[in-house]
């Protein structure tokens, strides 16, 4: 997949919106032929921005942007080979299902009978063959949004964009949109940039996925790497569950790390390279092993009481207070019907591998 | 007194009772399904202010209000009566009378031509003032938008004033041959009435979901083609609305027009000023008529129009 050229390159795009706000903050970054790319982000992250650079509806402060190795900087949105799809669909409310998905080959003079039938096409691979001649409003928000797709597919554009496309759904159809998402973008290869602050849509559909913050791009990884592997505390934080201890660190060196977290005492786990000072250890929730009798001693173990138990159907999830005080969450599968549920107050012990936890420097 | 009268029904009800033995019946009677379909159809929801008759009476008090004067003016349109006080039969021969009244037909004319072409220039004039302001920000904005509602709260007189002396201090031309000579009125009737419209439209525009354009030029409109296919489709029933009141503002201005028209210029409403000056005549009557029908047409097209391009509302978020 490496092998892929790059489709899109960002060089140290800087957006300020007046003296005091930085949108986007000296990004870079690469996106290749054919990627399922997801920008992700808490609102605010400047993430909705870079995608509105993309497509030319922003002008960046500073820095480069090119598409197909084309510089983008002074080309008009009318006139990149990128398409968009709107958070609100932006489906053209008094035009029907055909004219919508045609529009954009009408303004461009491409001849009816090839409209026709490119529209066809377009409409068939979004499934709205039998809806040509309804108006936007005989339509759910899931046909408005795959009219928009449509509209966008059709231009066949080198990129499509995507902003925040599943956010208008509902949870079922959401889940259904994102695997025809994929499918669809296998299926016409092209490469789509989404942009999300769903992190269950971004790690289940992109290849690779950039998290932002404030601006800034903190990791860009593939969503096992991002889960398992994540750089820095934010990001460690912001995808899934996570349980975090600050410590300082003591000793380093021969591939582990020993660290004085506070309460729990001094704990060794693995670690690469050689650090200093304070550090933060993190560990899933569904790494930790919970059980009413002393865990093995490989384990970095404590006893504690549950604080509280929370059901979830497929999982539970279990907070544990140890003896020193510190409270640590752990998931448990509920594999089977009657799985074990813990009462508040219940003695416990708790542990992990030392090897499941991630050393975060950042 | 007053408690006695209060208690009269209900013993009227009581008795009634008494009277009707039979207990079949009475369930009968007493039945919610009868109640329902006796005395009201359905209980009156808090909010069914409709159904109350305070408010259909208040709602019929407005209505003869409003129309009982237009009634009044049609009905004595087929009066056959010179004075015109009391009702002596029907006929259409005053119709037929302002139909062959040269000059009323003139004016007649007059106000619809000016009308037809103050429209025309104020609808576009409104909407183009009205994207500009929704549109742009530039300095003086503000300065500029209460400039230009400023026909919409100055006096009319002060207005009509205004237009005299101007056309008079900049030596407009007179006696032009026919529609030239309407000019002066078209400008006037078209400075007054461009705000209403780029009122309306503005107020549409407010619903505009930006995203649309944005799409249209990602698609590759140019900015014409989105202006064209996205942001007029959007704009329409403002502009409909706009030209209508645009219209009926024209057709119906007394005060600015009685300023600005000579002898050869003469309006619809300024003949008809003139005319009721010595008698109200059916004569009056019928052309009012006549125009009342007209606006009355007009409106519903407009509606009609406005209806057929229904799904041109914004779509909600």
């Amino acid at each position: 997949m490496s092998a892929a050229p790059s489709i899109i390159q960002i060089r140290n795009i800087v957006k300020r919106f007046g003296a005091q706000v930085t949108a986007v903050d000296d990004v870079s970054l690469e996106i290749r032929e054919g990627e399922f790319f997801a920008l992700l982000g808490p609102s605010g992250c400047g993430k909705t921005t870079l995608l509105r650079m993309l497509a030319g509806f922003e002008i960046p402060t500073s820095g480069n942007l090119l598409i197909d190795g084309q510089e983008m900087g002074g080309v008009a949105p009318n006139k990149r080979p990128v398409n968009m799809v709107f958070q609100s669909y932006a489906v053209f409310p008094h035009m029907s299902v055909f004219d919508n998905a045609g529009y954009g080959l009408k303004v461009t003079g491409t001849p009816k009978a090839e409209i026709r039938e490119r529209v066809r096409e377009v409409l068939a691979l979004v499934h709205l063959e039998d809806y040509e001649t309804r108006k936007p409003d005989q339509l759910s928000g899931g046909q408005r949004q795959r009219v928009a797709l449509a509209r966008a597919l059709i231009k066949r554009p080198r990129v499509l964009l995507l902003d925040e496309p599943l956010s208008a759904l509902d949870a079922k159809l959401r889940e259904a949109m994102q695997l025809e998402l994929v499918k669809l973008q296998q299926m016409v290869g092209i490469t789509f940039v989404i942009v999300t602050h769903d992190q269950n849509e971004a790690l289940s559909m992109a290849d690779r996925i950039a998290v932002m913050e404030d601006g800034k791009v903190r990791q860009i990884a593939t969503p096992t790497e991002l889960y398992e592997d994540p750089n820095c505390y934010f990001v460690a934080d912001f995808i899934g569950k996570m349980n975090l201890l600050s410590g300082t660190v003591q000793a380093s060196g021969k591939g582990t790390v020993t660290v004085a977290v506070e309460k729990l005492g001094t704990l060794t786990v693995p670690c690469s390279t050689e650090t200093s000072g304070n550090l933060h250890l993190a560990i899933r929730p569904e790494k930790l092993l919970v059980s009413e009798t002393p865990l093995p001693d490989h384990l970095l173990a404590f006893s504690g009481r549950v604080a509280t138990f929370a059901y979830h159907g497929s999982e539970s999830h279990v907070f544990v207070t140890t003896d020193s005080g510190v409270t640590l969450s752990a998931t448990l599968p509920n594999r089977h019907r009657h799985s074990a549920a813990f009462e508040p107050g219940q003695k416990l012990w708790i542990g992990w591998e030392p090897e499941d936890t991630l050393v975060l420097t950042e | 007194m007053k408690y006695t009268a209060c208690m009269k029904p209900n013993s009227a009800i009581s008795n009634h009772n008494q009277i009707n033995p039979c207990p079949a019946l009475r369930r009968v009677l007493k039945s919610p399904e009868l109640r329902h379909a006796l005395v009201m159809k359905n209980p009156i929801a808090p909010l069914d202010y409709a159904r109350r008759w305070w408010m259909r009476l208040t709602l019929l008090g407005v209505f003869v209000f409003l129309y009982a004067p237009i009634v009044t003016l049609v009905a004595f349109s087929f009066n056959n009566s010179r004075r015109n006080i009391v009702w002596r039969g029907f006929t259409f021969k005053y119709y037929e009378k302002a139909w062959n009244n040269d000059s009323l037909f003139e004016a007649f004319t007059n106000s619809l031509t000016i009308a037809f072409v103050s429209t025309l220039i104020s609808t576009v004039l409104g909407a183009l003032v009205a994207v500009l302001l929704w549109r742009f920000r530039f300095p003086l904005k503000s300065v500029y938008e209460g400039v230009a509602s400023l026909p919409i709260v100055i006096p009319e007189i002060c207005m009509g004033v205004a237009m005299l002396a101007f056309f008079a201090r900049s030596g407009w031309p007179s006696g032009l041959p026919w529609p030239l000579n309407l000019g002066a009125i078209t400008i006037a009737h078209i400075s007054f009435s461009f705000p209403f419209v780029a009122v309306v439209v503005r107020a549409r525009l407010a619903s505009f979901n930006r995203e649309l354009e944005e799409a249209a030029r990602d698609l590759g409109a140019s900015e014409w083609q989105t202006f064209r296919d996205v942001l007029i489709p959007h704009m329409r029933p403002g502009l409909v609305a706009g030209a209508l009141l645009a219209f009926t503002l024209s057709l119906d201005d007394f005060v600015i027009t009685f300023f600005t028209s000579g002898p050869d210029t003469v309006t619809f409403p300024v003949k008809v000023y003139s005319m009721v000056r010595f008698s109200v005549t059916p004569e009056v009557n019928a052309a009012s008529t006549a125009l009342i029908v007209i606006t009355l047409l007009l409106t519903t097209l407009a509606l009609w129009m406005q209806n057929r391009s229904q799904s041109g509302t914004p779509e909600p978020a």
